[in-house]
């Protein structure tokens, strides 16, 4: 039987990720200094674990309401109004999700007919492309540039837009770059959706992770477009809690309620326990990742200052842990590089096709890794490419 | 400044040169300001965290809850200072509540504690009386937690 002719034919269009294909390389060697994790090298801060082991304790193990615990958000909505400057009910403008990865997918799912066109930015995180493939929509990337410091340029997006466009998705800080989008560009973005009335998910997962003076400004915070905005955050990046799998959309009634019926028969409700765990983390507040923000910061200057001395150029990214090192003046293609660059020197980073097209020519290097890893992958890069 | 000292309290083997790059600064400065942070003191000295379970050699430690009468002018701190000279002592702190100074000593074994209280810190003319705690096992030290698991893995590659 042929199985593979038995598969949904838009999934067949997707192609294998190119993270996976990476991974299969260095796992198993124990001899490789990765900057290819896209997650905190921390453990989850000790109040947060100790609340989600007293949850269980006292024997909280049962399903919770759909939406999530009515407490957890509840206190989403106040830290999203206190972070954010938007205002969301508690009470039925918040879902809880099993991480960002499910509350995009949701939204991708709630709202897109067949054929409807989902413009989103480029390098990206790489489900983005799939789930809108998925959710039956077409794809449509914009490639953002390392002379804009990979923020999306309103003209940028105006040449994409058809009558068939209608959602934007928009990540900033972003993964892989680190790119963080400025006011002006996102007062552009805002007027383009409001003129041609579309919709924008907004995955604002590394917002807390911002290393210079500007604060996070979340494009749901501008005028007109709390209406039309699915703002998704969580728990993973700044708490260092990607185990726990927890995510939440903050968006209109209507659209909740239409994710919300996705959810309740996919997954019914995420697990009680991270909701637990998810409720102190919002608790203890900044003071629980202000340590491992410092760090990041640290760790960013310490990596933009060595590839920029070794003539790498490398934009200083706004946020996330990522920093996206122009590597094109070597000649070789992104994939080639990082192959040469685990075989002769067993370090790990992820080439930027992986993240689409317009990531080639460049480098993933994560630096939620600690200080002595990444300085010895530092002179381990210096001396490879001192061999191309 | 503060972050210097913060990353040299977790770390102070980092080089001037490592500092200066974590921390956005001149490596010329970093050495200049943790070379008057050692002349004013600010900076006492350098030791190694050493997990006690681990170590070679059984040396016993105690926590002394130590009760003393004021002195007219100096309060406590002509006594504390004089306990606090002996080698033997690796830490003395005054403290509110139930006693006025906890003492951690070190010592080769249980008997060479027990005569440093019996024969100088008990003799000691301020002294009421003492109350010795011996150290059973450590679990965290300055910041340091002991006989933890090591880290955890995680996937070499994510998204």
């Amino acid at each position: 039987m042929d199985l593979n002719s038995k598969l949904a034919s838009h999934l067949q269009t997707i192609p294998r990720s190119g993270i996976r294909d990476f991974f299969e390389l260095v796992i198993g060697r124990d001899d490789v200094i990765s900057l290819g994790v896209g997650e905190p090298d921390f453990v989850t801060p000790w109040p947060i674990r100790e609340a989600a082991m007293r949850s269980l304790d006292r024997g909280e193990t049962s399903y919770t309401s759909n939406l999530g615990l009515l407490s957890l958000r509840e206190k989403i909505s106040e830290y999203v109004e206190t972070f954010f400057h938007v205002p969301y009910r508690g009470s039925d403008e918040v879902l809880i999700t099993v991480g960002v990865s499910e509350a995009l997918d949701l939204a991708l799912r709630a709202l897109v007919n067949p054929g409807d066109e989902v413009v989103y930015h480029e390098p990206c995180y790489v489900s983005y492309s799939p789930s809108i493939v998925m959710s039956h929509g077409v794809a449509v990337a914009v490639a953002t540039k390392k002379e804009d410091g990979f923020s999306l340029k309103p003209e940028a997006l105006a040449a994409v837009i058809t009558s068939r466009t209608k959602i934007v998705m928009l990540n900033f800080p972003t993964n892989p770059t680190g790119a963080v989008a400025s006011r002006e560009d996102l007062e552009g973005i805002a007027r383009l959706c409001i003129e041609h009335d579309l919709i924008v998910i907004s995955d604002e997962i590394y917002s807390e992770l911002r290393y210079d003076e500007e604060e996070h400004l979340s494009i749901a915070a501008l005028p007109g477009m709390r209406e039309r905005t699915i703002l998704l955050h969580g728990f993973s990046k700044a708490f260092a809690m990607t185990g726990f799998r927890l995510g939440y959309a903050c968006a209109p009634t209507v659209l909740i309620e239409a994710m919300m019926k996705i959810h309740q028969y996919g997954i019914l409700c995420a697990p009680i326990t991270s909701q637990a765990a998810a409720l102190e983390a919002l608790t203890g507040g900044e003071d629980l990742y202000l340590s491992m923000k410092e760090s990041y910061h640290q760790r960013r200057d310490f990596l933009v200052g060595r590839f920029n001395e070794m003539g790498i150029d490398c934009h200083c990214p706004g946020g996330a842990f990522y920093v996206f090192p122009d590597i094109s003046k070597f000649g070789l293609s992104s994939k080639d590089f990082a192959m040469g660059l685990l075989e002769s020197e067993q370090v790990a980073a992820v080439p930027g096709d992986a993240f689409g097209e317009s990531g080639e020519g460049f480098l993933r290097c994560c630096y939620a890794t600690g200080m002595d890893d990444l300085k010895s992958a530092m002179d381990s890069i210096e001396r490879y490419i001192g061999t191309l | 400044m503060n972050d210097l000292l913060n990353l040299l309290r977790r770390d102070a083997r980092r080089s001037a040169g490592e500092l200066a790059a974590q921390l956005s600064l001149n490596e010329a400065d970093v050495e200049a300001q943790i070379a008057e942070w050692e002349k004013d003191g600010t900076i006492r000295g350098y030791q190694a965290m050493i997990d006690p379970a681990l170590e070679e050699g059984d040396d016993v430690t105690a926590f002394i809850e130590v009760r003393m009468t004021p002195e007219r002018g100096g309060g406590f701190d002509r006594v504390a200072r004089r306990i606090a000279h002996f080698d033997q002592v690796t830490s003395c702190y005054l403290s509110s509540g139930g006693f006025d100074l906890l003492v951690v000593v070190k010592g080769r074994d249980l008997l060479s504690v027990a005569a440093f209280v019996s024969e100088k810190l008990s003799t000691i003319e301020g002294v009421i009386s003492t109350a010795t705690h011996f150290r059973l096992k450590s679990y965290k030290e300055n910041g340091f937690l002991f006989g933890d698991d090591g880290d955890v893995e995680r996937l070499p590659v994510s998204p």
